[in-house]
């Protein structure tokens, strides 16, 4: 969280990154800068093949985000569950830490009687409702996803209809990777709703290698830019400056 | 239990009947009888205690069950408390070396709703569409939205049968966004709405446990470019039972609805038209044949009558006739002699 708001990396991938840096070392960096890291790793129908799988929670782990490992027909709620939750996270982390500023270092929640603890959540929840947020989208784009890839665009505008039910403000990015001449490819800037996605999805041409560490290493950067931009744009309007539509 | 070895996420799911504990904060002895079931939260067990039996939930993780227990304790300072229920006491429970928050509620006891309705028949669905109708409508002007509806989490009670919803963990206060939902009963799934809490979320979804009701189970929306409002109507029409309620379900899944008050005068008034219309029907069928019977017999009576009336008027000829007869041979027999 920073500046009240709340900014998170969603990557949706299907196995073993097999280019570039390790993406666990980026999403701790990512973790770092304030960035969340959430990966939801999607299997093969009918194999319950876990392989590269454990990918997905050390990547998670490092970025401080959540995971989770699903069918492709469960994704919609998975992908709306894990950003929800991630969220809820880094809103707890936040006033964790203003709790311990008041109680103490030793304070920790469940350390709270039941009564109290109801009352922080009723903070984080009024908090989650109003806060902006801003996910950028990383989706895998590699060979083994291609059937996929329908499933991965309806669980993103149910993400869209489920954050936008909210009363504060949102922004998606969306990056695939591999890109077509790139390792990653930006195919829609900062927008309030993904309901643009229609036909991103068909004319890929999905590709072989998964740069999964240089996906994220694009992610951060764009995320960067945005804020670089912002501060020198314009200071004190509150989410303002993204109005205008692409850079 | 504390030599259980198993996965701690595990620990609180899995505890045996006869387990006895003290709640950490306010030291009221639980005993449990059975385990009840369990949800996306946390584990639900039947209990002794000190006044009888109660439920108990037991948080997979320390935050779980947070919301749950606060829209609880919201609940009971609703008078009456008839909104969901009653909470009776907030605590921790320390298994081994883990503290997992639990509560202890009233224990309802009943069926499932789509078994209710599959033993009983499927004309005591409206019924409790109705009751469940009058249930959101308070919950509603309370100011929130029960948001995850479904027939899990929805118990018949009784008898007499009425429908109680036991867990509230989905739901929200309206303004907000709906977090919890299951995808059948969700409008955002289907196309046809957002995840806005408002009444009509609700009253999407109570539309859809109508329609499943006959259905017995769920089914997928259309693969392809079928319009899901299409679907869903022509699912309803396939339906025999669900047809006198077509057009109240088709309002309730455009979102047309905008209280609950609203969707339950039209759902009686449906079932009250089907009632007259049956009875109505039973009058006529059962008094056409009488009227029948009467009518016929009337004409019978009356062609007796005609006939009675035909003889004696022949008779009376006859008599009439022999009398002028014997009367005109007295005349002559007297002219002769």
């Amino acid at each position: 969280m920073s500046g009240g708001k709340i900014r998170q990396i969603l990557l949706l991938t299907d196995g073993c990154s097999n280019q570039g840096e390790d993406p666990a070392a980026v999403a701790a960096f990512a973790k770092e800068k304030g960035i969340t890291v959430n990966v939801i790793g999607i299997l093969e129908h009918g194999s319950a093949r876990e392989h590269g799988m454990k990918e997905v929670e050390d990547i998670s782990m490092a970025g401080g985000g959540v995971s989770q490992v699903v069918y492709a027909n469960q994704l919609s709620q998975t992908v709306q569950m894990v950003t929800r939750q991630a969220m809820t996270q880094t809103l707890h982390g936040v006033v964790h830490n203003e709790l311990r500023h008041i109680l103490g270092e030793e304070q920790e929640m469940e350390d709270l009687p039941p009564d109290k603890r109801g009352e922080v959540m009723e903070v984080v929840d009024e908090l989650g409702e109003n806060i902006s947020l801003e996910v950028l989208i990383l989706v895998d784009t590699s060979a083994s996803m291609k059937a996929k890839l329908p499933m991965v665009q309806e669980a993103l505008s149910d993400l869209s209809i489920s954050l936008n039910s909210r009363t504060g403000g949102n922004h998606f990015s969306l990056f695939l990777f591999p890109g077509k001449r790139k390792e990653v490819e930006k195919v829609l800037d900062w927008t309030p709703k993904i309901n643009s996605l229609t036909g991103t999805f068909n004319r890929l041409t999905t590709g072989g290698v998964t740069p999964t560490g240089p996906a994220l290493k694009a992610a951060l950067y764009h995320f960067e830019k945005r804020q670089d931009r912002r501060s020198l744009i314009e200071y004190g309007e509150e989410d303002g400056p993204f109005e205008e539509s692409g850079f | 239990m504390e030599r259980k070895t198993v996965h701690l996420k595990n620990q609180a799911s899995n505890l045996t009947p006869g387990t006895k504990w003290l709640g950490k904060w306010n030291r009221n002895p639980y005993r449990i009888v059975k385990k009840l079931g369990y949800g996306a939260t946390g584990s639900v067990y039947l209990v002794e205690t000190r006044t009888g039996q109660a439920a108990v939930k037991i948080g997979e993780n320390k935050m779980s069950l947070t919301s749950e227990i606060n829209v609880l304790k919201h609940f009971s300072k609703v008078k009456g408390n008839v909104l969901g229920p009653s909470l009776w006491d907030v605590d921790d429970i320390e298994i081994g070396n883990e503290t997992y928050p639990f509560f202890c509620m009233e224990y309802l006891k009943g069926e499932s709703l789509l078994e209710f309705t599959k033993r009983k028949g499927v004309e005591w669905a409206p019924i409790l569409m109705v009751q469940l109708l009058g249930d959101l409508d308070r919950l509603h002007r309370e100011g929130w939205i029960f948001g995850d509806l479904k027939p899990e989490n929805l118990i018949v009670t009784g008898p007499p049968a009425r429908v109680r919803w036991f867990d509230v963990g989905g739901t929200t206060k309206i303004g907000r966004s709906i977090k919890e939902y299951t995808e059948f009963y969700d409008r955002g799934y289907w196309g046809l709405g957002d995840r806005k809490a408002e009444p009509s979320y609700d009253l999407f979804s109570t539309a859809m446990i109508f329609i499943q009701t006959a259905y017995r189970e769920r089914f997928n929306k259309p693969s392809g470019n079928e319009n899901s409002l299409d679907y869903l109507s022509r699912r309803i029409s396939n339906m025999y039972p669900l047809s006198p309620y077509k057009k109240i379900l088709l309002y309730a899944l455009k979102g047309k609805y905008t209280g609950a008050q609203w969707m339950k005068k039209d759902v009686m008034a449906a079932i009250e038209a089907r009632s007259y219309k049956r009875s109505n029907t039973k009058k006529i069928t059962r008094s056409a044949h009488p009227v029948k019977k009467k009518a016929r017999s009337g004409s019978n009576l009356r062609k007796n009558n005609r006939n009675k009336e035909n003889s004696s008027y022949r008779v009376e000829i006859i008599l009439t006739a022999s009398f002028l007869f014997l009367s005109s041979i007295l005349y002559f027999m007297g002219q002769w002699m």
